[in-house]
């Protein structure tokens, strides 16, 4: 039987995770920006994000009580301990691609946040109360390319329709629940994604609409992010990541 | 009217135009043969004031600082990689933030040095095109590559240690909008610095393959970080009116030697071996005495046969060729809204 900390731990590093992830996809950016302004506001991204994973996890190691740190918990996990959204570890490809699959991860964090900040754990609501900026700017700058990109040359535009027509049978695994959920939606910590969803419907079509995009129909959605199941991409990214820790595990950094 | 100034520099200048010129005002070139506009070029560098975007200055100190301050631009944006090398490696998500947040400064320190050199004249775009099609350079220093995590450790400490002695000389330097932004420059990389003295020093301290791994960074990049300064002052063919005018304040064996002397005293503190045998200190001069530098690496990764010239470069413009839709995109982008701005 699941209790209500085991439940909320998971709920953590679920939040954690995908903060993490995608920090750790935005930070291959670095250098590699189509001007020096955006390599900075990617990077900027990666900074945010690796900051609310940080909290997250170190929150999650606190509630276990095992004296663990956050970084035991971002490198000393393997892949099937990982909870993160399976959309946060698809890879960069273009520049379209990564603005596609962060403005849908955007809005699901936005909407998600927004309704966690009335939470009643109160670490969690100050975390979404603090990320909800960050968020916010995260969202107008991914929103404002998407745009960009699907209303600017007919190249661009085709580009970011294909990165859209990709990425979205990953989006169904956003708005996943189980007993987790349930548990703690019970407690008043959690909330329910099927209210977010409707949001982030909204944002989206929205959003879609002005750049002149064709929001793709829903078809068969990838699942797996509740039981840690994750694509191939996820092992090659914590190879990198976790290098270090894993080669010298007797050495402090 | 030249507005007055209340500092003596000013009003010195100020006085040598009324004596040599009358009335000084605005247009006061305007009646100069060329060698009386190179006397008050001079009479301003003598006396300290900064030469800024408008004013007068001769074609040579033009071009002089275009091919300094876009070498330092280009400097700061390669010098991205070798470090962005470890971003995703980095061995704790401290460590990570920390390194990830200093090599976005460099990008805003290219940023900076960029907007710098197009007050002379040339674009962003032109600097750019400089730098891939070889025309321009950037500090050798980057062609090296990062092989350990260690190398974040000396990077920061010896290489960023570096460039901090260079640019606070150049903090002074009589090009105002060069000087103003090693300002801004020098009070990020003093903290770069530092962030790499930690992590070098932390390894020191460590296990015995951190440590072993902290001082075969020290020997790799030891004496590539003593060629940043360039080639001993005897041999160093920019010196001559870069002085004169004020663009280089200190020569570059005064800056080098400065650098060493700060140096070695950081290395003893932490139990690492300064790769030189003849290394000593000189009672009679105050400074440390040097073994010889081996010119004929430096030349050689300057011609472009450094362990990474060529990586480097191919990055850079992979990077800037598959944003070239992007860029496109939303130059279509906001001309159309502004198209649609003239019809409403």
């Amino acid at each position: 039987m699941m209790t209500q900390q085991d439940a909320l731990i998971n709920y953590c590093l679920r939040l954690g995770d995908s903060s993490l992830i995608l920090g750790q996809r935005m930070a291959e950016w670095c250098s590699n920006g189509p001007t020096l302004e955006e390599d900075i506001a990617l990077t900027n991204v990666s900074l945010d994000l690796f900051g609310q994973a940080r909290t997250m996890l170190a929150y999650a190691a606190n509630l276990e009580g095992k004296g663990k740190t956050e970084d035991d918990l971002a490198y000393r996990r393997s892949e099937r301990e990982y909870y993160n959204t399976l959309l946060s570890e698809r890879p960069n490809g273009h520049f379209g691609d990564t603005i596609a699959r962060n403005f849908l991860h955007d809005a699901f964090l936005y909407h998600l946040y927004t309704a966690l900040k009335n939470s009643k754990d109160e670490t969690i609501a100050a975390h979404a109360a603090k990320s909800i900026k960050e968020i916010a700017y995260h969202l107008r700058h991914t929103g404002e390319w998407v745009v960009r990109l699907g209303d600017g040359t007919e190249e661009s535009h085709q580009k970011i329709q294909q990165s859209f027509d990709d990425l979205w049978m990953f989006t169904g695994d956003l708005f996943e629940m189980n007993e987790v959920d349930e548990l703690l939606i019970k407690a008043g910590i959690a909330v329910d994604l099927n209210e977010v969803k409707k949001n982030w419907d909204s944002t989206v079509n929205e959003v879609l609409q002005r750049a002149t995009l064709q929001r793709p129909k829903d078809d068969y959605m990838q699942t797996g992010r509740l039981q840690g199941m994750h694509s191939e991409y996820l092992g090659h990214l914590l190879t990198d990541m976790q290098y270090l820790q894993r080669a010298y595990p007797d050495a402090t950094w | 009217m030249l507005k007055k100034s209340s500092t003596d520099k000013n009003q010195l200048f100020v006085d040598y135009f009324f004596v040599k010129f009358g009335q000084p005002n605005k247009n006061i070139y305007n009646n100069m043969d060329e060698q009386q506009k190179l006397d008050a070029f001079q009479a301003k560098i003598d006396a300290e004031i900064k030469i800024e975007p408008k004013d007068w200055m001769p074609e040579e100190y033009r071009k002089h600082l275009q091919r300094q301050i876009s070498q330092h631009a280009h400097s700061e944006v390669i010098g991205m990689q070798p470090e962005g090398n470890w971003v995703l490696r980095a061995p704790t998500l401290r460590a990570k933030v920390v390194l990830l947040a200093k090599i976005q400064d460099e990008a805003g320190h290219g940023q900076y040095l960029y907007a710098a050199g197009e007050t002379l004249g040339k674009s962003r775009d032109e600097f750019i095109e400089e730098l891939q099609t070889e025309k321009a350079k950037y500090s050798s220093i980057f062609n090296y590559p990062t092989l350990t995590w260690a190398d974040m450790g000396a990077v920061g400490w010896l290489v960023d240690g570096a460039a901090i002695v260079n640019q606070v000389s150049l903090q002074r330097t009589s090009y105002g909008p060069y000087a103003r932004a090693m300002v801004r420059i020098c009070k990020e990389e003093s903290f770069h610095q530092r962030q790499g003295y930690e992590i070098i020093a932390h390894m020191a301290k460590g296990t015995p393959e951190q440590k072993a791994m902290a001082q075969d960074a020290l020997n790799r990049l030891w004496w590539p970080s003593l060629m940043m300064f360039g080639p001993h002052d005897a041999d160093s063919p920019n010196l001559g009116n870069g002085v004169k005018w004020k663009i280089k304040r200190e020569t570059n064996d005064e800056l080098r030697q400065k650098f060493i002397d700060k140096t070695v005293h950081q290395a003893e503190v932490i139990g690492l071996t300064i790769p030189d045998p003849d290394l000593k200190w000189n009672e009679e001069t105050g400074h440390y005495d040097y073994g010889k530098i081996d010119w004929d690496e430096f030349w050689n990764v300057v011609k472009g046969n450094g362990p990474c010239n060529k990586q480097r470069l191919e990055h850079h413009k992979r990077a800037h060729n598959n944003g070239k839709w992007v860029r496109e995109a939303a130059l279509a982008y906001a001309q159309k809204q502004k198209a649609k701005q003239m019809v409403a």
